[in-house]
């Protein structure tokens, strides 16, 4: 996924959450499917740039979540190495994660039909901040 | 824990007037090129217009407007490039000729990724090819795009029709409004599906012939708008305005 869209959503939703509980939001703890291919460093400035009035100092930490996979066909778990892909596939994976189904084969077997049993996704973990009426 | 990809999804439709999903049970009923037909034909009439392609595993709308040497232009999130004088978006762009083999979850969430990514700027129509059945991306769709509304598409078969009838229930149950039924591929019209579709309360907007030129059409823009299938179209937005 891009990184300022991403950045968006996770602001506009944080920012939601201030807003129905009345917060100061000082901490927010994003994690990281590694399959989304986020660049920690472009997500850190855009949050920096995005953030609205209701999280000031808040703290933005980035949780990266290995990516597992495990092949439908034959079994076989294995970790993501994306390194092996050219930059054109490397790039589609990046906007659509699920494009990992076409780039991507079992180092086994080489099927495309395997599972993603970690690292998939983005979430927001915890939203944590002080009420603003004391 | 909150998906903050779904908050991106519905800022990126906030300038979209009317969303229309062109939608059957059945597949192969024409949902594709009433798609790209559509489309063109709103955006002849001045309407800014998007089209997106909803059928990852089996994509056709860029086969159809001749989408060649495109790509989006990335800024703040995706841009989509112009084809035809329409917005385009399609998973092509990112699975080019290669298979895309998805199950269920993995459909959902390209469908997501696509939505939250692409910034469709202002339009008065984005219209969604979707694949056919009630599979994973329609509901997703009625799940995740607040005002769309669904215009079916059927042949005169009593295979494609019966199907029709269970989506037509499907949207009904989950509220979602139909603009109507287009009857696709018609040979010798006997209105017997315009009467069926009454029954169901749906309005019958028209019909399409067969036409056997439309295959020499297919990837020409130019050559799509000199079409039987065009001209019909064309009559029955005028109803549908
Ligand atoms: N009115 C028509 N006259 C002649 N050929 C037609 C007509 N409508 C559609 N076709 C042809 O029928 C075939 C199926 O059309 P299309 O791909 O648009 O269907 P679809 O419903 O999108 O299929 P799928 O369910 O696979 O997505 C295509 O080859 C198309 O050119
Ligand atoms: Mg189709
Ligand atoms: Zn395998």
């Amino acid at each position: 996924m891009h990184e300022w869209a991403l950045a968006e959503g996770i602001i506009s939703k944080a920012d939601r959450i201030a807003i129905e509980n009345n917060l100061e939001i000082t901490d927010i703890v994003i994690q990281i499917g590694e399959l989304q291919q986020i660049d920690d460093e472009i997500l850190q400035f855009a949050l920096e740039q995005l953030r609205t009035d209701n999280m000031k100092k808040a703290r933005f930490t980035l949780e990266t979540i290995k990516a597992k996979l495990k092949c439908r066909a034959c079994g076989e778990e294995w970790r993501l190495d994306l390194s092996s892909l050219d930059e054109e596939s490397s790039e589609a994976v990046h906007f659509v994660p699920e494009m990992a189904h076409v780039y991507i084969k079992c180092p086994r077997c080489g099927s495309p039909d395997f599972e993603v049993l970690e690292g998939r996704g983005v979430w927001l973990a915890s939203v944590r901040g002080v009420r603003k009426d004391g | 824990m909150a998906d903050p990809r779904l908050e991106i999804l519905e800022r990126r439709l906030a300038n979209v007037r009317k969303i229309i999903a062109v939608s059957s049970g059945k597949g192969g009923v024409g949902k594709s090129v009433t798609s790209v037909v559509l489309a063109l034909a709103l955006r002849d009439r001045r309407f800014k217009v998007g089209l997106l392609d909803l059928d990852f595993t089996s994509p056709s709308t860029h086969v159809i407007l001749g989408v060649r040497d495109l790509q989006p232009i990335e800024d703040y999130g995706i841009i989509p490039p112009v084809a035809g004088g329409l917005s385009y978006m399609s998973i092509v762009f990112y699975a080019f000729d290669n298979p895309a083999p998805l199950r269920g979850l993995d459909v959902s969430n390209s469908l997501i990724e696509l939505m939250a990514i692409t910034r469709w700027g202002e339009l008065d129509y984005l219209i969604i090819d979707m694949p056919p059945g009630l599979g994973d991306a329609t509901l997703d769709v009625i799940r995740l795009v607040k005002n769309i509304s669904f215009l079916i598409v059927t042949t005169p078969s009593i295979l494609a029709f019966e199907t029709v009838k269970k989506l037509v229930n499907l949207l009904n149950s989950l509220k979602t409004p139909i603009l109507g039924v287009v009857e696709n591929m018609v040979m010798d019209d006997k209105g017997r599906i315009r009467g069926e579709v009454d029954k169901l309360g749906v309005r019958y907007l028209g019909e399409i012939a067969y036409d056997a030129g439309l295959e020499a059409s297919m990837g020409s823009v130019e050559k799509l708008k000199g079409t039987r299938f065009y001209v019909s179209l064309e009559r029955i937005l005028k109803g549908l305005l």
